[in-house]
């Protein structure tokens, strides 16, 4: 019908339904759960940073996607977003965040600088944050328009969206994780 | 000089030394709190350990140099008009300005002398970059003491303006904007259009902002008389900007050296008495103002002309001639590959940028890139007094301080 | 202000550590012996009424016998003029009085010119790395040092000319 046609509902995951109740798994509970509403953590250091504030804006708005929230304390966040030049004087502070983030984790590397250490190839630049912590998505853009941003936060959602409970317990998780150096609590 | 209550005699005697001696006190009533590298506050990294007494800050430690990019060695190494992205992202929330700034220290290196449309052109790029440095600035006052509303309302303004340096450069904001000795094309009219739209819409936004702010009794207690430096020290520790006109002292080298044709307008330098951050805060929203007067000046008498003066050696040619015409392929080359004519002098260069006197001192040797590149940011040498305007403010207090500065992570470790 | 006269005034006072004059360059520039340096600036800021310091930066000239330069810009904001000092140290012995009594906004800038080329600022109270982390063991804007970073093992630079 006409009306109906003006909104777009987001489908319901894979399940059995019937009137009162509808079954799924319980990974794929969890993931709509969680992709709604994921806390970022803005570790803003540069110009991607301005990017990222005009992204919070009315103008675009990263909050119609659940993460309206902003955490600052790495314990409450979900999603590291790394935005700006890591220079190796900051990389072990990077590493130190995401130890004391809580499982589950993801980490977005938006701009050229933090995905691949961008214009500076330089003695003091850490070429690239995925030489010290594990990243999910980049985003390329020196700075990146406010609708990559989205776009990179869209690709986190699918993946958290789409992720098993077991993943974090599994031995390759682990070995991935020792591999950077990064301590494991458990 | 001025000032109100500028002692000179003090001025040529202050002596510096400000060292925190803490050896007779008993330690165990102090404590340390470590501020940054990341923290919601400091926009962007720097981290202060401050030594405290309860509330009351009795000192401060600064670490500096979070987000070292060597610009200075990069420009060593790149020809001249490849420098003009690394003036970029000095003080991001302000490129044009940098940008500009870099094409007047060339064009004073090669004695080239720009026409009046140009002057009127860049006047027009670097007053709107000038509102939207303000308006980060003065929202970001605002959040740090609870007003979260004014900074969301003020970045739909500055939406407007990105859109602007869309039309003109096509980037948002690392604009890398402009050529040496001009612009590479002129304004359309679709830029002209938005500009005097922006014009038009930008008073009643910020009436609107004022009167959140301004006669607040909470803004105002908590921002007059905090975060004060007398003019004398101002001085000695070489501020300049809006830091250094809120404490009473009336230079911008936008009046003092007028360069791009700043002589031909009409401004107030807006000027504080005590240089605290309330002062700080009227400055900013004085000049932006003062800088909406002059872009509708500028426009309304923008004068005919080319968009850019002739250098041959810096303007590429256009594409479709480099294909065809030996000439341009040839002029092409010898411009990439560094073949020409720079002569072998110093000069210094300054411009009034969004937080003070960004000076450019170039040495060239001839060759395709210089040989030393220095830039003055004035963010790098104002940030030195925090230790001694915090010392004795409550935390709070430092908190807003900080971000009243404006301290740029960008512009302190270049 | 002319520069005759200040030149005049300079001269009189401390004739023999002017090294050289240069009155070509957009900014007078007076190339001073390393040893007299804060004298002159302590003169300029007291008498001459040069009571701003725009700028402090190094620089390095490697084919010269005094190979590290430190340059000043001073500023008479009520005259306006700016005067720029050259001296220069050698690297050996790269010693050279500090002025952060005269002006405390020298402090970070002697500090960046001590991370980035080794200069010695005699008398400040705090000269130690400020831009570069505090392990690093060379001076980086020094000539011979490359730019790109020498320790990356992913970087095959055959494929770069270098």
């Amino acid at each position: 019908m006409a009306e109906k046609d003006k909104y777009t509902v987001v489908e319901a995951p894979e399940g059995y339904s019937a009137p009162g109740f509808f079954v799924t798994t319980l990974d794929k509970a969890v993931g709509l759960a969680r992709k709604n509403s994921l806390w970022p953590l803005p570790f803003a250091t540069s110009c991607c940073g301005i990017e990222f504030m005009a992204t919070m804006g009315a103008h675009y708005d990263l909050g119609r996607f659940g993460a309206e929230r902003l955490s600052f304390s790495p314990r409450q966040a979900d999603l590291l977003m790394v935005m700006g030049t890591i220079a190796k004087k900051m990389a072990p502070v990077v590493q130190q965040v995401y130890e004391q983030m809580a499982e589950p984790r993801w980490v977005i590397a938006i701009g050229a600088c933090a995905s691949s250490g961008g214009v500076f190839d330089t003695y003091s630049v850490l070429q690239g944050i995925d030489k010290v912590v594990p990243v999910d998505v980049y985003v390329p853009g020196c700075p990146p328009r406010p609708e990559q941003i989205i776009d990179g936060f869209m690709k986190i959602q699918e993946l958290v969206g789409n992720e098993t409970l077991r993943r974090r317990y599994s031995t390759e998780y682990k070995e991935m994780l020792e591999s950077y150096g990064i301590k494991i609590d458990r | 000089m001025g000032a109100r209550g500028l002692n000179i005699e003090r001025m040529k005697t202050i002596n510096s030394e400000h060292h925190l001696d803490l050896t007779q006190q008993d330690e165990k009533v102090y404590s340390t709190l470590n501020l940054g590298p990341t923290h919601p506050a400091t926009h962007g990294i720097f981290q202060n350990v401050l030594t405290m007494n309860g509330e009351t800050i009795v000192g401060a430690e600064q670490t500096i140099g979070y987000i070292h990019r060597a610009f200075e060695k990069i420009a060593e190494r790149r020809p001249y008009y490849q420098i003009t992205t690394l003036t970029d992202r000095l003080n991001y929330c302000s490129s044009p300005i940098n940008n500009i700034g870099w094409h007047l220290a060339v064009e004073k290196l090669l004695g080239v002398e720009t026409n009046k449309r140009v002057d009127y052109m860049r006047i027009i790029v670097m007053e709107l970059a000038r509102i939207a440095d303000h308006l980060v600035c003065n929202s970001v006052i605002g959040v740090d003491s609870g007003a979260l509303t004014g900074f969301v309302y003020v970045f739909q303004e500055r939406e407007a303006i990105y859109e602007i340096f869309e039309e003109i450069c096509g980037a948002r904001l690392t604009t890398n904007l402009g050529r040496v000795g001009g612009f590479d094309r002129d304004f359309s009219p679709i830029a002209i259009q938005k500009i005097k739209a922006l014009l038009k819409r930008l008073p009643k936004i910020l009436h609107e902002f004022e009167n959140l702010l301004m006669r607040n009794r909470i803004f105002m207690d908590r921002t007059i008389n905090v975060g004060g430096i007398s003019a004398e020290r101002a001085l000695s520790y070489s501020f300049t900007g809006p830091n250094l006109r809120a404490a009473g002292i009336d230079y911008d080298v936008r009046v003092q050296e007028p360069y791009s044709s700043y002589n031909d307008f009409d401004f107030i330098v807006p000027v504080g008495e005590n240089g605290d951050i309330y002062d700080r805060f009227c400055v900013r929203e004085t000049e932006m103002w003062e800088s909406m007067k002059l872009i509708t000046n500028a426009l309304n008498n923008l004068p005919e002309g080319k968009f850019n003066t002739e250098v041959p050696d810096f303007f590429m040619p256009p594409k479709e001639d480099v294909y065809s015409k030996m000439e341009s392929l040839i002029s092409q080359f010898k411009m990439v590959m560094g073949e020409i004519d720079i002569p072998q002098k110093e000069i210094y260069s300054a411009v009034e940028a969004g937080n003070g006197e960004l000076g450019f001192y170039v040495v060239a040797d001839g060759g395709r890139s210089p040989y030393r590149l220095h830039f003055r940011r004035p963010g790098f040498i104002y940030y030195q007094a925090f230790p001694e305007i915090i010392t004795g403010a409550s935390l709070s207090d430092a908190i807003l301080t900080m971000s009243s500065m404006n301290v740029i992570a960008g512009e302190l470790d270049a | 202000m002319e520069n005759s006269i200040l030149l005049q005034a300079l001269k009189d006072k401390l004739g023999k550590s002017i090294l050289s004059v240069d009155e070509t360059s957009d900014v007078l520039t007076v190339t001073v012996d390393s040893e007299a340096i804060s004298t002159i600036i302590a003169f300029l800021k007291e008498k001459q009424d040069f009571i701003f310091l725009t700028d402090l930066c190094g620089i390095h000239y490697p084919e010269q016998e005094k190979e590290l330069g430190i340059i000043y810009h001073l500023h008479n904001l009520v005259k306006n003029k700016r005067i720029r000092l050259k001296t220069f140290v050698t690297k050996a012995n790269p010693k050279i009085q500090s002025i952060v009594s005269l002006f405390s906004g020298a402090n970070w800038m002697e500090r960046e010119t001590f991370d980035f080329y080794g200069v010695e600022f005699v008398g400040h109270p705090n000269l130690v790395r400020i831009l570069n982390v505090e392990y690093m063991d060379y001076h980086p804007m020094r000539k011979e040092y490359p730019l790109e970073d020498a320790t990356r093992l992913d970087k095959d630079d055959s494929f770069f000319g270098r």
